[in-house]
């Protein structure tokens, strides 16, 4: 039953969450009307959605949120900092190759966006079978470094939530 | 408006002004286009978050109603800052990089820009073909 009215949960959620924002109330129709899109989008559109992942653990999402807006802060005063103040003489930009344990492609998409809205990395493109993921980084003295930070900043946090 | 408003309001704003300005800056400054990449993606998403948090404040301020569109906009930034950044990261990886100087995957495969057939296959490893020579690829299978 549960399935049946929420095949895609965080759709759902997602969808609600928007309406209710976008509207910008809280007023009775308004949350009437975020529920109806959340139960029937998905419910109509779950056809054009073969294979679908389904979250294992939503629980864990919005800590993570946290966590990547939180770093997204950082990474502006780093960058800006960097930007400011470092010649690029001594600037050391490296590519760096980063072996991925999650296999979902939803979790791959949400990881390659946060890269790219963090600390001085932006993904720039995936292994062909889909088992690394290719990052720039801006300044990076210790790739090492970088590659356990993503391992074990988003991707743990992703894999736990997916998979 | 109260006063309080009115300081966070500012603050705010100065905030978002001193990060866009050093994101435009950024583009200009460093060396080469995959470390200019870096300074609009970030720097600038801090610079129009910051526009938006004033303007949420202000509405607060002004109207005493929280208006919530403003964290939808900051939604669809995050959403699409990382895409228009990989588009020019694509582009870059097929026309200007050479492949050799890439670090391997590590399960030894190859990057998806180089190696994949079809569409995502790199501009460069297909020669280019007057028209009359052309061959449409065989759909029939």
């Amino acid at each position: 039953m549960r399935a049946r009215l929420f095949p895609h949960p965080l759709l759902s959620l997602v969808l609600a969450v928007v309406w209710l924002l976008l509207v910008s109330s809280l007023s009775p129709n308004s949350i009437l009307f975020a529920v109806l899109l959340g139960v029937f989008v998905p419910m109509f559109t779950q056809p054009y959605w073969p294979g679908m992942t389904r979250p294992t653990r939503l629980s864990a999402v919005p800590g993570y949120v946290l966590i990547v807006l939180y770093d997204i802060v950082i990474a502006n005063i780093q960058v800006a900092l960097i930007v400011l103040f470092k010649p690029s003489s001594k600037l050391q930009p490296a590519w760096v190759s980063v072996p991925l344990e999650i296999r979902t492609p939803e979790a791959i998409t949400i990881l390659a966006g946060t890269i790219t809205l963090t600390p001085g990395t932006v993904s720039c493109d995936l292994a062909e079978d889909g088992h690394a993921i290719l990052v720039h980084c801006l300044h990076a003295p210790d790739p090492d470094s970088v590659r356990e930070d993503i391992k074990n900043r988003y991707e743990r946090r992703l894999k736990e939530i997916f998979e | 408006m109260p006063f309080w408003a009115e300081i966070t309001v500012t603050g705010f704003l100065v905030i978002s002004g001193v990060f866009g300005l050093v994101g435009s800056y950024g583009l200009l400054r460093l060396p080469d286009p995959m470390t200019r990449i870096h300074a609009p993606t970030k720097a600038t998403t801090l610079g129009v978050g910051g526009v938006l948090i004033a303007s949420m404040v202000y509405g607060f301020g002004a109207t005493g109603e929280l208006s919530t569109r403003e964290l939808l906009i900051t939604l669809f930034l995050f959403l699409t800052s990382p895409i228009s950044a990989l588009f020019i990261a694509k582009v870059h990886l097929h026309l200007r990089q050479k492949r050799e100087s890439l670090p391997e995957p590590e399960p030894d495969t190859g990057w998806a820009s180089y190696t994949a057939q079809g569409p995502s296959r790199g501009v460069r490893d297909i020669p280019p073909q007057p028209p009359s020579e052309r061959v449409l690829p065989d759909r029939s299978r």
